[in-house]
């Protein structure tokens, strides 16, 4: 349970400076009148809050996921899986559709339509071929004998591609509404009809690149990279 | 009191505060049914959860009919008890606490007490709900299915969870962790709103620290809740893979009924780790809802400022940091290293500290008010009592030495019912009495509810006084029958029959607390807008009930704390939040 230990250390210190800037010494007995904010907070502010707090969440699912993963590597009987090289091929993928989101919120940014549009097409499509080369390794695997119940490695390695490819389902849904948006939009909008949509092109961008992220650490567990890592910190903890 | 200005005191023209898109409802069901405003979705919370809490309660008293009188109820086999256990820890403790004071206060409250006209994200709020009662209505299945409902002990523990010797393995299991993804799912999206909401909606001057504690108790248990439930989300999704398709996450290599099984390789202790991961924060995700409600409860009702509001906020947000590094005392009998014992014992005991804290500080709020024995006051102090004495068993459980003799006897079951079981449900009570005349515009009736209130706390201290007796006689928990044994004395019996019979008449009082509940929403005195003459938001609505959008034209603006009772000087024994401060002269 080091890595999820460790993951709530982090969000402790991180809720723990924000509350340190929240005037959480203020006597409030001793204070009448209007303080604080004036300005009431923007929606684009709200929505990425409400965004960033999910991801909070599904950060936490994941660091439990690989706090499992590596209590059960510790164990005498486990045997590593060969992973199938298509997971770097996927991991390109991952990565061109977080860049061509990128790309289509600078795009958004400075009214550009046409490249709004062609980039997160390009965005999507990857994210579909993303999906189709996972699947392309859990066959892989399965034709190897490999399925999930024969080996605990087998069965982790399914579960997590089977959780981070569910988030990128829902991720989906919410780009596939974007870019209907974005191609159901005039040929020459007004940039007020565009700044509509800025925000869920951000907001989209913003999950890809936590996918990106997660998929990296995952990458790097299932491959074994981060065997040293998990080591020492086994050793720093007992 | 000194009046420190900052800023200027002038009351804000209606100019200065937008108004906010708010959904509009178009047609009955999307009024009443499809609801995207809060507190509609906050009342079927609410109604959905003590629905299902009323199954549970029934549960209970199979259970305790057994335990009171063995072999009387043929109906009652350890199957079918099993099944009972089950389903009433699991129901009270998530279905209907967790719910309740999340889904049903936390939307009602947080907007109102908050002064914003909805949550931020009403669609997400609609949706939490359905998928909620789509989980009660799965978790109901289970009652119907072949096999009945699980019976694995609310803990689910592999293996036996998953054996084919265990009620309910053939459906009720997979019912069971179906339907808690599904909570989770629902929960989240219910979470998100009301911690955003807390961080972004608040109205114009309200501070963090001029929140009112039931929304400082409500914010800390749903980030503690968002953190904890993917332990849980995890955890069942393996076990539901476990045995659906028999991989071995958590099922070891097991010869069950003299037949070896494919199962290979999983670990029971994994799961033991993500389950009270989840279920230790649980606790609190419960009790710190409560801790802000009674705060609330008891400085309105003995007309005084909360004494250490601070310190209050400090402690609430201690006590849930710290529960998420003491789940292994869940864990003492399942074999640790002895360091391991050692320091979550140690950080067990040290949440006595915050907790303490606040326990003062209610009975130093309580210290010279004027206190009037209203009946939500009554609970608010029955709570009290209850938890400190639920906290205090506590302290022996949290000791390794103390808590390996007295792990699965009775005296565990009686603790967690007085600390985890009692106490909240208590204020739940004390917390639907006093906001009921908010909700429905009608008081519930006095009688009834003093009458429901002296039950139904007396009645608690003599199930779960003598229950700690028996367990420490060393009589165990989960059993179905004890039999005779040369340690328990047959007063031990005596004592299980008085319990069942005391049971049975606090369950008869709850169904007093129902017809009131029904009973006043049209026949109540009417209760006015401000009927406890309180100071905090909820009760400055120009409608009462609320109105949708909650504030008419313009949003309220914030100029004081939400404690301000008995003030020195002022016309009135307490001044909204709302007031503006009177401008000095000279």
């Amino acid at each position: 349970m080091g890595v999820v230990l460790g993951f709530m250390v982090v969000v402790a210190a991180v809720a723990g400076w924000w509350l340190s800037r929240q005037r959480l010494t203020a006597k409030p007995w001793l204070e009448v009148g209007v303080i604080g904010d004036t300005a009431p907070p923007s929606a684009p502010a709200t929505a990425k809050l409400g965004l960033g707090t999910f991801l909070v969440v599904a950060s936490s699912l994941f660091a439990l996921l690989i706090s499992a993963y590596s209590m059960r590597m510790a164990m005498a009987d486990w045997r590593a899986l060969p992973m199938p090289a298509v997971l770097w091929f996927s991991t390109g993928l991952l990565m061109l559709a977080s860049l061509a989101l990128h790309i289509a919120v600078v795009a958004a940014r400075c009214d550009e339509l046409g490249h709004l549009r062609s980039s997160l097409l390009a965005a999507g499509l990857c994210s579909l071929a993303f999906l189709a080369a996972q699947l392309q390794a859990w066959r892989e695997l399965a034709a190897a004998g490999y399925f999930s119940a024969a080996n605990p490695a087998s069965a982790f390695f399914y579960l997590v591609t089977a959780i981070h490819g569910a988030h990128m389902l829902g991720g989906l849904v919410a780009l596939g509404r974007t870019s209907a948006r974005a191609f159901a939009l005039p040929r020459e909008p007004g940039a007020k009809a565009l700044g509509g949509i800025t925000l869920s092109v951000e907001l989209c961008a913003i999950y890809w690149h936590f996918l990106l992220l997660v998929w990296l650490v995952l990458f790097s567990l299932l491959m074994r990279w981060t065997d040293e890592l998990i080591e020492i910190c086994r050793g720093l903890l007992t | 009191m000194v009046d420190v200005m900052h800023g200027t005191p002038e009351p804000l023209s209606a100019a200065e505060t937008d108004d906010v898109e708010l959904y509009h409802p178009k047609s009955w069901v999307t009024k009443y049914v499809f609801s995207q405003d809060a507190k509609i979705i906050a009342i079927q919370y609410a109604t959905v959860a003590l629905a299902i809490g009323l199954v549970a309660l029934v549960l209970s008293w199979l259970m305790r009919l057994q335990l009171g009188f063995p072999g009387v109820f043929s109906f009652i086999d350890p199957d079918r008890y099993y099944q009972l256990i089950t389903m009433h820890g699991m129901i009270m403790v998530v279905y209907l606490l967790t719910a309740l004071f999340l889904g049903g206060f936390g939307n009602y409250l947080i907007p109102l007490m908050l002064g914003a006209r909805d949550m931020v994200f009403p669609y997400v709020n609609m949706l939490s709900f359905w998928i909620y009662f789509l989980a009660v209505l799965v978790l109901v299945t289970g009652f119907f299915l072949p096999g009945g409902p699980t019976g694995a002990g609310w803990t689910l523990y592999p293996p036996q969870a998953i054996l084919s010797n265990t009620p309910g393995q053939q459906w009720g299991i997979i019912v069971m962790l179906v339907s808690l993804i599904l909570f989770i799912i629902g929960f989240t999206m219910g979470g998100l709103n009301y911690v955003v909401t807390v961080l972004q909606g608040r109205a114009r001057g309200m501070t963090l620290m001029r929140m009112p504690l039931t929304i400082w108790g409500i914010f800390t248990a749903t980030v503690m809740a968002l953190l904890a439930f993917p332990a849980l989300f995890v955890g069942a999704v393996m076990m539901l893979l476990d045995r659906l398709i028999g991989t071995s996450f958590f099922m070891p290599a097991i010869v069950a009924m003299g037949e070896r099984l494919a199962y290979k390789g999983g670990s029971p202790i994994l799961f033991q780790h993500l389950f009270w991961f989840f279920g230790h924060p649980e606790v609190y995700i419960v009790a710190l809802p409560a801790f802000g409600i009674v705060s609330d409860l008891i400085s309105t009702h003995a007309r005084k400022n909360i004494f250490g509001y601070r310190m209050m906020v400090w402690a609430l947000v201690a006590i849930g940091a710290l529960s998420f590094v003491v789940w292994a005392h869940h864990m003492y009998v399942s074999g640790m290293h002895p360091s391991f014992g050692f320091f979550f014992a140690t950080t067990t005991l040290i949440i006595a500290i915050p907790t303490a804290i606040k326990v003062y500080n209610w009975v130093l709020t309580l210290w010279r008010g004027d206190i009037h024995f209203t009946v939500p006051m009554l609970f608010a102090l029955g709570f009290i009592v209850t938890f400190v004495n639920g906290g205090l068993t506590g302290l022996f459980l949290g000791n390794v030495v103390v808590d390996v003799p007295l792990s699965d006897t009775m005296f565990v079951v009686a603790h967690f019912h007085m600390v985890m079981g009692v106490a909240p449900i208590l204020v739940i009570f004390g917390a639907i009495y006093h906001w009921y005349p908010k909700v429905t515009g009608h008081m519930l009736d006095d009688r009834l509810g003093k009458l429901h209130f002296w039950v139904t706390f007396l009645g608690a201290y003599l199930i779960f006084f003598p229950m700690h007796y028996i367990g420490l006689m060393g009589v165990p928990r989960r059993y179905h029958e004890i039999g005779e044994m040369a340690f328990v004395p047959p007063s031990a019996a005596t004592l299980n029959e008085f319990i069942t019979v005391v049971a049975l008449i606090v369950g008869a009082a709850q169904l007093v607390f129902l017809f009131n509940l029904i009973w006043s929403i049209r026949r109540g005195r009417p209760a006015g807008g401000n009927p406890w003459r309180a100071t905090t938001l909820e009760w400055q609505t120009p409608q009462t009930p609320p109105a949708h959008g909650n504030w008419g034209k313009t949003l309220p603006v914030v100029y004081r704390w939400a404690y301000d009772y008995s003030v020195p000087g002022a016309a009135e024994d307490f001044l909204p939040q709302n007031q503006p401060p009177t401008p000095r002269t000279g």
